[in-house]
């Protein structure tokens, strides 16, 4: 009997992985990545080992000490994050695997929660490792356990790409049997493979370059791409990845008669291209983000001498940025065929106010980006990082967001280009482990004079609440050291460590005038949990109310912006709502002590 | 129409992050595999989404990809008034929409950013084109004995229309609510079916 489940994506990349026997699982927390190694640490019967690690890279090479000695072993990221592990993983291609290793990196199509749309196939070309581009969730599933049979037989790592509509989607899977028995792991003493010293690394390179046909060979047999050759049709759709659902869906609606090819691996099959660009005229390629396959199919269509119109994202045909869905796909067939297009509109006359991610009621970071503003002032430069925090934008307080870590490094060289302004950055406190800690270094060794903010909700809050150093447990709930931030900052140099409470606005600001007046790196660490884990773990605080009567409506507390507090425009009057988690900083706003806590 | 035909359906579920959407498209999608139909769905993440719109396409009845098309959907089910304006791209003409008249008004308006368009005025303008079903489901879950519950009351006010026996959703729901308040989220399912079977 099979089995059906409704499933995220990511939990059914999960099962896959399970399905194809993973034995190490190491990732850094990233949307649309996150639920694969949350929904593994999560399972009651583990045999295997999995891991939250520090950063990306980090994570790479524990995945590779384990597929050096035979097992499987997974490693989970955002395409961002590749960009992090791409020193260990660029060697690793030359080196290779014995166990089957996978990279699973997520790609964020439209930005949904990135701060840019790298396309991670690239980096699969550049590596000359094969990549894994799943249309539907259950295709994932299914994926998983192929590819590391793929990455044991040729003995390369290989790339497995979901996007956030296969990681965040979600869809009846059917599942596959779990295998029970799994090798033991056995490290091969093989030093031409595993020292890349350039004697070693200049055979590899050949030998990896030698692979690449029979690799591209064995994946065109592979069932991840098909053709579909319609006799009569003089048109040819190409579709890659996600795009290729929404192209079929699209071709079935119109009952349109054209051949199809779907490409769910690469490097692109030579062969199911040719045979179609031999039966057509034109063909589409539909493809989210970079234009690979686009490239390839003029490529060979040019080494093959065969005159066709090879249409897609570079002659604007298909959008090169962005998202593409069904009517993405629609709009590419209209120009294709010169139809005209109607233009969409929804003709409301309503303004619709717009409605950005905001932190939340009670959200420490509040509190502490409002006293940073208060003590530094409009004037300061304020560089900030990737995380909840980010949202701060509101509060005024983040000016530059680059990537993980960024923020001190990016203050370091405001400072040491002459700005005189002063300067306060901010990073989370997953962050800061991630790779914020080699700034911090490298900002105190350098003598910048600036301070750094340590937004510690102890918790990697933006993700999903995932375990970081500063927490005590591991990805599993196990008991583990827990790393002090002010320990670690001294040992690093820092002369000025201040740890605060940001619901205290007076001692805050206290610790905040004192950064500023601080010559050299000041480090003022803000510590107080997520409100939603800490609610989670029991933390209740007694919610506030504006006593009418004393309220003068100046919305100073208003202005704040936590979304726990409106503003009655009848009663010209302050109003708390049942949103307030009871934080109490609105009553120190408050000049006219109009807020109070709710008396039992 | 032959059975398959009839049992496609796609549904678009708005609302604001921390209103409970993905529990209820958690909901339905469950069902439809329990009645054994092909159900794809796509939706909002993130603890950055708290406060912010959030939409979720469910496809019962799919194979393809889990995004509905643009002017696809055949039903709006909108856990919050402004949130059924700004998806309507998605909704076919003529299509139905089923919202909840609680406004949660953002902070770009308790800010004094912007305004709050009146939820007579939303009402009014989606009247002109869609087929509308607004009550206070806010009201209703309160009233079954939790207003957290209001993603459920919408649910069940969407059940008449789905291609999946009430039954199945029932059992649905109460596999995927708290335990201890699996009543409450009962109760709280039939008021929001009994108001749309009423109307």
């Amino acid at each position: 009997m099979t089995m059906r489940e409704y499933m995220l994506g990511n939990v059914a990349i999960a099962r896959g992985l399970l399905e194809g026997g993973v034995q190490v699982i190491a990732g850094y927390p990233g949307t649309p990545s996150s639920e694969i190694i949350d929904t593994l640490a999560a399972r009651k019967d583990r045999d295997y080992h999995i891991e939250w690690s520090v950063n990306e890279k980090v994570a790479m090479e524990v995945a590779v000490g384990a597929a050096w000695t035979g097992v499987r072993s997974v490693v989970t990221m955002k395409h961002v994050g590749l960009n992090v592990a791409a020193d260990p993983f660029m060697t690793l291609a030359y080196a290779g695997t014995k166990g089957g290793l996978i990279a699973i990196v997520a790609d964020d199509p439209s930005c949904h929660s990135s701060q840019n749309e790298q396309d991670t196939r690239r980096y699969a070309q550049f590596a000359l490792v094969p990549c894994f581009d799943p249309s539907t969730p259950q295709e994932a599933k299914d994926m998983l356990p192929y590819a590391f049979e793929f990455s044991e037989k040729f003995e390369v790592p290989v790339i497995f790409r979901p996007t956030t509509r296969i990681s965040h989607g979600k869809s009846d899977i059917e599942l596959g049997e779990i295998p029970v028995e799994k090798p033991a792991p056995n490290f091969e003493k093989l030093l031409d493979r595993w020292v890349m010293l350039p004697k070693n690394a200049r055979p590899r390179h050949t030998h990896l370059l030698s692979i690449q046909q029979p690799i591209e060979d064995a994946l065109a047999e592979s069932p991840w791409n098909s053709l579909e050759l319609k006799p009569d049709a003089k048109f040819g759709v190409i579709g890659a990845g996600i795009a290729s659902a929404y192209a079929k869906e699209a071709l079935v609606e119109l009952g349109l008669d054209v051949s199809y090819l779907k490409i769910g691996v690469y490097p692109v099959p030579r062969k199911l291209i040719l045979e179609l660009l031999e039966t057509v005229d034109a063909v589409l390629v539909f493809e989210e983000l970079e234009p690979i396959v686009e490239e390839q199919v003029k490529m060979i269509a040019q080494e093959a001498g065969i005159e066709v119109s090879v249409l897609g994202k570079n002659n604007g045909f298909v959008p090169r940025e962005g998202e593409l869905d069904v009517s993405a796909f629609l709009e590419a067939l209209k120009k294709t065929f010169d139809l005209e297009t109607e233009a969409e509109t929804s003709g409301t006359s309503l303004e619709l106010a717009p409605r950005p991610p905001a932190l939340c009621a009670g959200c420490s970071h509040r509190a502490t980006f409002y006293s940073m503003k208060k003590v530094f002032g409009k004037d300061a430069i304020y560089p900030s990082d990737i995380g909840c925090y980010t949202l701060g934008i509101q509060s005024g307080t983040v000016e530059t967001t680059l990537c993980m870590g960024s923020s001190i490094s990016v203050a370091s060289g405001l400072y040491h280009a002459g700005e005189k302004r002063p300067i306060c950055c901010s990073i989370g406190d997953s962050t800061f482990f991630h790779s914020g800690m080699n700034s911090l270094l490298n900002a105190i060794v350098n003598k910048a004079n600036i301070t750094v903010t340590i937004l510690d909700n102890r918790i990697t809050a933006m993700t999903g609440h995932q375990p970081n150093p500063g927490v005590g447990y591991t990805a599993t709930g196990e008991q583990t050291v827990q790393v002090s931030l002010e320990e670690l900052c001294k040992a690093m140099g820092a002369e000025f460590v201040s740890v605060v409470d940001p619901y205290k606005l007076e001692e805050i600001q206290e610790a905040f005038k004192a950064a500023k007046e601080f010559e050299g790196v000041a480090v003022v660490i803000a510590r107080q949990p997520c409100v939603i884990s800490g609610k989670r773990a029991g933390i209740r605080r007694t919610p506030y109310v504006v006593d009418p009567e004393k309220c003068e409506g100046c919305k100073q507390c208003v202005k704040f912006g936590c979304p726990a507090i409106e503003f009655d425009e009848q009663n010209k009057c302050a109003v708390i709502t049942a949103l307030c988690s009871g934080c109490g900083v609105c009553a120190q706003i408050c000049k006219f002590d109009a807020i109070q806590e709710v008396k039992r | 129409m032959s059975q398959a035909e009839q049992k496609k359906l796609d549904l678009l579920i708005t609302g604001v992050g921390g209103q409970g959407a993905i529990l209820a498209s958690d909901i339905i999608g469950k069902a439809a595999v329990t009645a054994g139909m092909p159900i794809r769905a796509a939706e909002t993440h993130g603890m950055a989404q708290r406060g912010g719109s959030v939409v979720n396409h469910i496809r019962v009845g799919n194979d393809y990809g889990s995004m509905i098309p643009k002017k696809g959907a055949d039903l709006l089910l909108a856990l919050e008034p402004m949130e059924a304006v700004r998806y309507l791209d998605f909704l076919k003409d003529g299509g139905i929409i089923i919202m909840n008249t609680q406004p949660i008004v953002p902070v770009t308006v308790t800010s004094g950013l912007t305004k709050y368009p009146e939820v007579s005025d939303i009402l009014d303008f989606l009247s002109e084109k869609y087929i509308v079903k607004a009550f206070n489901a806010d009201d209703l879950a309160y009233e079954a004995g939790n207003r957290l519950a209001m993603n459920v009351v919408m649910v069940g006010a969407v059940s008449g229309y789905l291609p999946i026996p009430k039954e199945t959703l029932l059992d649905s729901v109460k596999a995927l609510v708290p335990q201890k308040t699996i009543e409450v989220n009962l109760r709280a399912f039939e008021a929001g079916r009994q108001k749309v079977e009423e109307s």
